[in-house]
């Protein structure tokens, strides 16, 4: 009997030994993993706070050699084409996530409503564009050539206003508010636009707000717009002066105002990078668990 | 997005109790019959007015260019524009098939896709269940931080990544070689490298999203099931093998039929950006998107972009098509329609 026991508590401890080495190799495992994804973001912001001169001489390194924030003054001393971007890309994000939300929530709403007689063709209408695209060429000239938008600040909002994929997830959640609110409202008198926007709109702020969010890092996130249709200078978004900087290693050094500096292009470049990317990475943060609520929604899960 | 069609089902198979089926009588005009009584023709007009910004939108930016697709048998002059250039046939594929490029562009999209949807299942299958195991743990928040926020770091910030690491003189890779004594690799004059790099940032940027869809999915299986494994003495390696993996084989086999499904289709941010459109590196990073904007935009072919363009979206909607075929073979609750 005693014998029994004994085995039974040795492998008791046995088995929190080895739960407890298990939970261990776990964190460990992931805590490496997320620190290598850090890697790339730790080595920009460190190029950016570094010694121009020692830069050139010692390399790239993992921590800022010579620690200074030279980079940064010198592109906000000359800042006027960092603001314009970023007034571009500010106005691009407010405007197309305020708009794309409207539209895409419009559109939502009747394909969640059973009694609309037109939703299955409808719904056809909206998914079809998920399965079949026309492709680069057909869009190109169709903006450039028939709708005039070349060098427009409007072409860099209207293509991404609509997405058929966003509008299914809010139809999801729009489909599953209970309806003896929306009867109570009807039997009151309220009509369908009132009905909307007093009703369906605060009742799936959470949809909205994480649909919100993605609008927002489309917005914030673009090139491809850019790319195609915009060659005026004073319209480029952020992310497309960046691409313009890379591609052009020495734009920074033909900028006429900098004459006479020693022109800090190794971590200059980077601390454009950092200013690109810091915005969108800070509203990550802050609102992370609405990203997450938002891919499991519309991944998988209803 | 998958479970749209359990949610129209649902939606659907019920009629309305409040009485909007009734028959409409053959006298009433078209519209009535249409749309029913008074009140209903309002509701209906109500939301179709609703839906007419999107609809408007929709069909300027995703309906008119699939029409616009007949260019890749035209022979597109400017000044004539679409409808008005003369018609040629399949002669624009002709020169396409013709050159070097067309088994290029066609053998690095699918093989990089291939490396990125293998590579991508494997780490974030991986990662979602360790993550599993440390959910309850406080560093869980910290992890999904840490995997997740390169997800929203644009193309064009991560070739400045990129560049950071690899270029030639200061790059922090070749600071790494230096150490070692090794000879410097020039890496932007090196393509064999390439599909390795693609599938680190690739990686890098993808696996916080698909390790959630994962984790969801983990976190959806009946806790029941392990609590009973583990009376029956299953320990940690056994639950996951036979219970873990077996529970997520049909979100396994849908995500990649549906990835399969966009094979034809490249990341055109990832492979324009990181290899900065450098020649020397086509070899290997030349897809079917990049080969499109840059015969358009920067050589001016536009019967040679619309032709790859067409055969992209031809054999991608076949491939999308033919996945979800699949898909609902599989299991109907998962197909996209």
């Amino acid at each position: 009997m005693s014998v029994t026991t004994t085995r039974q508590t040795t492998s008791l401890n046995r088995y929190r030994v080895q739960a407890y080495l298990g939970r261990f190799a776990v964190h460990t495992v992931l805590t490496l993993v997320g620190l290598t994804c850090l890697i790339p973001l730790i080595l920009v912001v460190s190029i950016s706070l570094s010694d121009e001169l020692r830069l050139a001489k010692e390399g790239y390194q993992l921590l800022p050699v010579g620690f200074t924030t030279f980079a940064y003054e010198y592109i906000l001393q000359e800042p006027r084409q960092i603001l314009r971007a970023y007034g571009v890309t500010a106005f691009v994000t407010t405007f197309g996530t305020v708009a794309g939300l409207l539209v895409c929530s419009l559109l939502a709403w009747p394909l969640a409503r059973k009694d609309f007689r037109l939703r299955g063709p409808l719904s056809f209408y909206v998914f079809f564009t998920l399965l079949f695209n026309g492709g680069m060429v057909p869009f190109y000239i169709l903006v450039t050539r028939y709708l005039g938008l070349k060098d427009n600040i409007f072409v860099l909002i209207l293509p991404y206003m609509v997405t058929a994929w966003y509008v299914l997830i809010i139809r999801t959640s729009f489909a599953q508010l209970p309806t003896e609110l929306l009867d109570a409202a009807r039997i009151d008198g309220a009509g369908e636009w009132r009905i909307f926007f007093q009703i369906v709109v605060p009742l799936s702020k959470p949809v909205l707000a994480t649909i919100g969010l993605f609008f927002v890092l489309r917005y914030w996130n673009d090139w491809f717009l850019a790319l195609l249709f915009i060659d005026d200078s004073s319209m480029y978004p952020l992310q497309y002066l960046l691409y313009v900087l890379m591609a052009n290693i020495n734009i920074m050094a033909a900028n006429p105002q900098t004459t006479g500096m020693p022109i800090p292009t190794l971590s200059a470049r980077m601390a454009m990078a950092v200013l690109a990317f810091g915005p969108a990475l800070f509203t990550f943060l802050l609102l992370q668990k609405y990203f997450v609520r938002g891919i499991t929604i519309g991944g998988l899960k209803g | 997005m998958i479970n749209e069609k359990q949610l129209d089902r649902q939606a659907s198979s019920p009629p309305d109790p409040h009485g909007s089926e009734q028959p409409a009588s053959l006298s009433e005009p078209f519209l009535h019959r249409l749309f029913g009584n008074q009140r209903e023709f309002k509701t209906n007009l109500s939301l179709l007015s609703m839906s007419l910004p999107g609809i408007v939108l929709l069909f300027i930016f995703a309906y008119l260019p699939m029409l616009g697709i007949i260019i890749a048998f035209k022979d597109y002059r400017f000044n004539l524009g679409i409808l008005g250039s003369e018609w040629v046939g399949f002669r624009n594929f002709e020169f396409l098939f013709g050159t070097d490029a067309a088994f290029r562009i066609t053998r690095n999209t699918l093989l990089m896709n291939l490396l990125f949807i293998s590579t991508t299942t494997v780490c974030a299958l991986t990662i979602a269940i360790l993550m599993n195991e440390a959910y309850r743990s406080r560093m869980s928040k910290y992890y999904q931080t840490m995997l997740f926020f390169p997800y929203f770091i644009s193309w064009v910030i991560v070739s400045y990544f990129v560049f950071a690491f690899l270029n030639g003189q200061t790059g922090l890779i070749n600071q790494w070689v230096d150490a070692l004594k090794l000879d410097r690799i020039a890496w932007y004059r090196s393509p064999e490298y390439w599909p390795v790099i693609l599938v680190l940032a690739n990686l890098w940027n993808g696996i916080g999203f698909s390790s959630i869809i994962y984790l969801a999915g983990i976190l959806g299986i009946s806790p029941e099931l392990f609590e009973a494994a583990k009376i029956d003495g299953a320990g940690k390696m056994q639950q996951i093998r036979f219970i873990t993996l077996p529970m997520l084989y049909p979100m396994i086999i849908i995500l990649t039929l549906l990835a399969i499904g966009r094979i034809f289709h490249a990341d055109f941010g990832l492979f324009f950006f990181l290899p900065r459109d450098n020649p020397l590196l086509y070899s290997t990073t030349d897809v079917i998107d990049t080969f499109v904007y840059r015969s358009l935009v920067e050589l001016g072919e536009i019967s040679m972009a619309a032709a790859a363009g067409f055969y992209q979206s031809f054999v991608g909607f076949l491939l999308v098509v033919g996945a979800n075929w699949v898909v609902r073979r599989v299991n109907e609750d998962y197909a996209l329609y």
